[in-house]
C-alpha cells in the first residue's frame, strides 16, 4: 500500500479554560488514502470539527495541539512554522465550512476571491488565474461562469455559494479536502447535489476527502470508510458498508439503530439513553460506559484502546479476548 | 440608484426647511430686532420706518417665506455688530474652519484607524494597552482642557508652536489657506489635535471593536483556510469590512467636528466661523447665529447624504437592495 495522504497519530487537542484544561481530542488516529473519502461522524461536541481544524492548523487559542503527529503525504505538518503552514493551507489542504452564506467575504466579487486564492498559491498571471477561475466555476457546476464570476456572494443562492466555496477549496489542486458539515446548512435537495459534487471531484482529481458530518445518510452515500467519534475519541473506524451493516461498538450500534429506513417496518427507532458527557466531566474508563447497555466493571476503570477486528477497528472491551458472538 | 439619491436629497431639503423654521424663530424670540439696531434716542417714527423697510410688519408666514428664499440664495441679512452682510463674514471665515476641520478629521482617521487596527491585531502588547489608555483620556478629557494643556506644554514651556491664530495665510481667490506657509502649518498642529482627539479615540475604539468582530467571522476563517497571507487577510479582508461603520461615524462626526470647532477656535483664537459665532452670541447678533445654525445644518445634511451614497460604493450588497427597493 502506498503512503496515505493524511496520517493522524494519537492526536490530542486541549483547550485551556478557567476551570482547567479540557481535552477535546484524546488520542485520535486515522489514515486517509489517495482518492479515499473518510466520513467522520458523531454527535455535536464529539470532536469531529476540532479534528478537521487541527489537521489544517486552524485551532484557535485557547485551543492547541497537545500531542500526537499529523503527516500530510509524509510531511509532518502539526508543528510547522505558521508561515509554512499557511502555504500548506489552500494549496495542499482545501477546506469547506458548514455555512456557505457566511464563508465568502460579502464585499468582494467571487471572481476576485478565487483569483486571489489562486495567485496566492500558484504563479499565474491575473488573466490566467481568471481563466482558471472560470474553469473551476464550470467544474463545480455554476451555469454561465464567465458571467457569474463577476457576481457578489449575495447574488448567489446557498447551494451555488457552497459550489463557489468548493471551487475555492480546490483551486490549487489540493491533495486533501476537509469538508466540515458541508451540507448541513443547505436544503435537502441541494445537499445531494453538493455531496455528489464532492464525491466526483475527489474521484476525478484523486483527492483524499475528510467529510465531517452528523448525517449518517450522507456518510453512507459518500464515504469509503467511516470513523465514529465519541467524546473526543474514535469509537469505531472501518469500511462504510461494514460499519453501517455490522457496527461493533455499542455506540455505533446505537447510531445505526437511530437511522430511519425506507423499508417501512414500524419498529421504533432506537434511542441511546442519556447524552454525551461534557468535556469537563468525562467519566473514568470508557467514556461511553454510563450510557452503555453492555458495560461491565472493566469499562468503568480502564479506557479501551482501538482493537483491529477484520477491516474494522473498535475501541471496546467487549471485543478484547472475548468471542465476538457474545458481544451481540 | 438615481431614485435613491433623489429621495435622500428631498428628505435633506425637508430637514433644511425645519432648521430654517428654528433659525427664523430665533429672530422673534430674541426680542425686537429693531431695538438691537437702533440707539436709545431713535424716535418712534424712525423705528416704524426701519420696521417697514425690513418688512417686519408683514405676516409671519410671508416673513418666513422671504427668509427661506433669501437663505436659499445664501443671503442671511446684515450683521448687527459688523454692519456687513452675514454671508460675507461667514465666507471670509469659512476657509479657516474647514481647513481646521479637515486636518483634524484626517488626523483622527489616520491615527484612529492605525491605532485601532494595531490594538485589535496585537491585543496583548503593551503598546495596544497604551493606546487604550490614551483613548480613555481622549474620550474623557474636555476639549478646552486638552487645548490649554497643549498650549501650556508646547507654546508656553517649550515655545515650539504658536499659541493662537492661523499664522501667515496665502490667498487663493476668495479662499485663504495656511497650508502653504510654515507658520500656517505650525499653527494648524495643536488646534487639529485638540479638535480631532475625541474623534480619533472614537474611531480607534470603533475600529478595534469592529476588527475583533470581523476577525471572528466565518469568511475570515475561510480566508485563513484558503492560505491567504496574514497581510491580505488583515488589510484586504478584515479592514475593508471594518470600514463601513467607520465611514459612517467619521462622516457624521465631520459635522460635529465643524460644530465643536467653536470651542477649539475659542481656545486658540482661531479666526473661523466658530469664533465668529461665539462673538455673535456675546453681542446677541441674531443674523450671524441664525446663519451659522443654517450653515452647520447644511453641512450635516450634506454629509449624511454623501455618507449614504458612499455606503453603496463600499458595500455592494446595499447597491442591489437599493435598486431593488426603489
Amino acid at each position: 500500500m502506498t503512503e496515505p495522504v493524511l496520517s493522524v497519530r494519537n492526536l490530542q487537542v486541549e483547550f485551556a479554560s478557567r476551570r482547567g484544561t479540557l481535552r477535546a481530542i484524546d488520542g485520535v488516529s486515522f489514515d486517509i488514502a489517495k482518492g479515499e473519502v473518510l466520513g467522520v461522524v458523531g454527535e455535536s461536541g464529539a470532536g469531529k470539527s476540532v479534528t478537521g481544524l487541527s489537521v489544517i492548523g486552524l485551532i484557535d487559542p485557547p485551543g492547541r495541539i497537545a500531542g500526537g503527529e499529523i503527516h500530510l503525504a509524509g510531511l509532518r505538518i502539526d508543528n510547522l512554522p505558521p508561515e509554512e503552514m499557511r502555504r500548506v493551507r489552500g494549496k495542499r489542504i482545501g477546506m469547506i465550512f458548514q455555512d456557505p452564506l457566511t464563508s465568502l467575504n460579502p464585499l468582494y466579487r467571487i471572481g476576485d476571491q478565487i483569483v486571489e486564492t489562486i495567485r496566492t498559491h500558484l504563479d499565474l498571471s491575473e488573466q490566467a488565474a481568471r481563466r482558471r477561475a472560470i474553469d473551476l466555476l464550470a467544474e463545480v457546476g455554476i451555469p454561465a461562469p464567465e458571467k457569474r464570476i463577476d457576481g457578489y456572494p449575495h447574488e448567489f443562492s446557498g447551494g451555488m455559494r457552497q459550489r463557489v466555496v468548493i471551487a475555492l477549496a480546490i483551486c490549487a489542486e489540493p491533495e486533501l479536502i476537509i469538508a466540515d458539515e458541508p451540507t448541513t446548512a443547505l436544503d435537502v435537495s441541494v445537499q445531494a447535489q453538493i455531496i455528489s459534487l464532492i464525491k466526483r471531484l475527489g474521484r476525478d482529481h484523486g483527492t483524499a476527502v475528510m467529510l465531517v458530518t452528523h448525517d449518517m445518510g450522507v456518510i453512507a452515500e459518500t464515504s469509503d470508510r467511516v470513523a465514529v467519534m465519541y467524546a473526543g475519541r474514535i469509537a469505531e473506524i472501518g469500511p462504510v458498508q461494514d460499519v453501517v451493516k455490522n457496527p461493533l461498538h455499542p455506540y455505533a450500534k446505537g447510531l445505526m439503530g437511530a437511522i430511519p429506513t425506507l423499508a417501512g417496518d414500524d419498529k421504533r427507532l432506537v434511542q441511546i439513553p442519556g447524552s454525551m458527557p461534557r468535556l469537563s466531566a468525562i467519566p473514568r474508563g470508557c467514556s461511553f460506559n454510563p450510557r452503555c447497555a453492555f458495560a461491565f466493571d472493566r469499562c468503568r476503570v480502564e479506557r479501551p484502546e482501538p482493537l483491529p477486528r477484520g477491516a474494522q477497528s473498535v475501541a471496546c472491551h467487549l471485543y478484547d479476548s472475548v468471542p465476538a458472538e457474545s458481544a451481540a | 440608484m438615481l431614485a435613491f439619491t433623489l429621495r435622500r436629497a428631498i428628505q435633506a431639503i425637508g430637514v433644511m426647511i425645519a432648521v430654517g423654521i428654528i433659525a427664523f424663530s430665533m429672530f422673534r424670540f430674541a426680542g425686537d430686532p429693531v431695538n438691537q439696531m437702533v440707539s436709545l434716542d431713535t424716535s418712534g417714527a424712525e423705528r416704524a420706518a426701519i420696521r417697514q423697510s425690513l418688512g417686519l410688519d408683514d405676516p409671519v408666514i410671508v416673513q418666513f417665506g422671504r427668509y427661506v428664499g433669501n437663505a436659499a440664495q445664501f443671503k442671511f441679512g446684515i450683521s448687527y455688530q459688523f454692519r456687513l452682510p452675514v454671508t460675507d463674514l461667514l465666507m471670509e471665515r469659512m476657509p479657516a474652519t474647514l481647513e481646521l476641520a479637515i486636518c483634524a478629521t484626517i488626523f483622527a482617521m489616520v491615527c484612529g484607524i492605525l491605532m485601532g487596527v494595531y490594538s485589535a491585531l496585537r491585543r496583548d502588547t503593551w503598546l495596544a494597552h497604551a493606546f487604550q489608555a490614551i483613548s480613555l483620556i481622549g474620550i474623557s478629557l474636555p476639549t478646552f482642557l486638552i487645548g490649554i494643556l497643549l498650549i501650556y506644554l508646547f507654546s508656553v514651556t517649550l515655545g515650539w508652536l504658536p499659541s493662537f491664530g492661523r499664522g501667515e495665510v496665502v490667498h487663493i481667490g476668495w479662499w485663504t489657506t495656511g497650508l502653504l506657509t510654515l507658520s500656517g502649518l505650525k499653527a494648524l498642529i495643536m488646534p487639529s489635535i485638540t479638535l480631532g482627539l475625541f474623534q480619533m479615540t472614537l474611531i480607534m475604539r470603533l475600529v478595534r471593536a469592529e476588527m475583533l468582530e470581523v476577525m471572528r467571522t466565518d469568511y475570515i476563517r475561510f480566508a485563513r483556510a484558503r492560505g491567504l497571507t496574514t497581510r491580505a487577510i488583515h488589510f484586504g479582508h478584515a479592514l475593508r469590512n471594518t470600514l463601513v461603520p467607520v465611514i459612517t461615524v467619521a462622516g457624521l462626526q465631520f459635522g460635529s467636528v465643524i460644530a465643536f470647532a467653536i470651542i477649539t477656535e475659542t481656545v486658540f483664537q482661531w479666526p473661523g466661523m466658530g469664533l465668529l459665532f461665539v462673538q455673535a452670541v456675546q453681542n446677541v447678533d441674531i443674523p450671524i447665529m441664525a446663519a451659522y445654525l443654517m450653515m452647520v445644518s447644511l453641512i450635516f445634511v450634506t454629509i449624511n447624504l454623501v455618507v449614504d451614497i458612499l455606503y453603496t460604493i463600499v458595500d455592494p450588497r446595499l447597491r442591489s437592495t437599493v435598486s431593488r427597493a426603489h
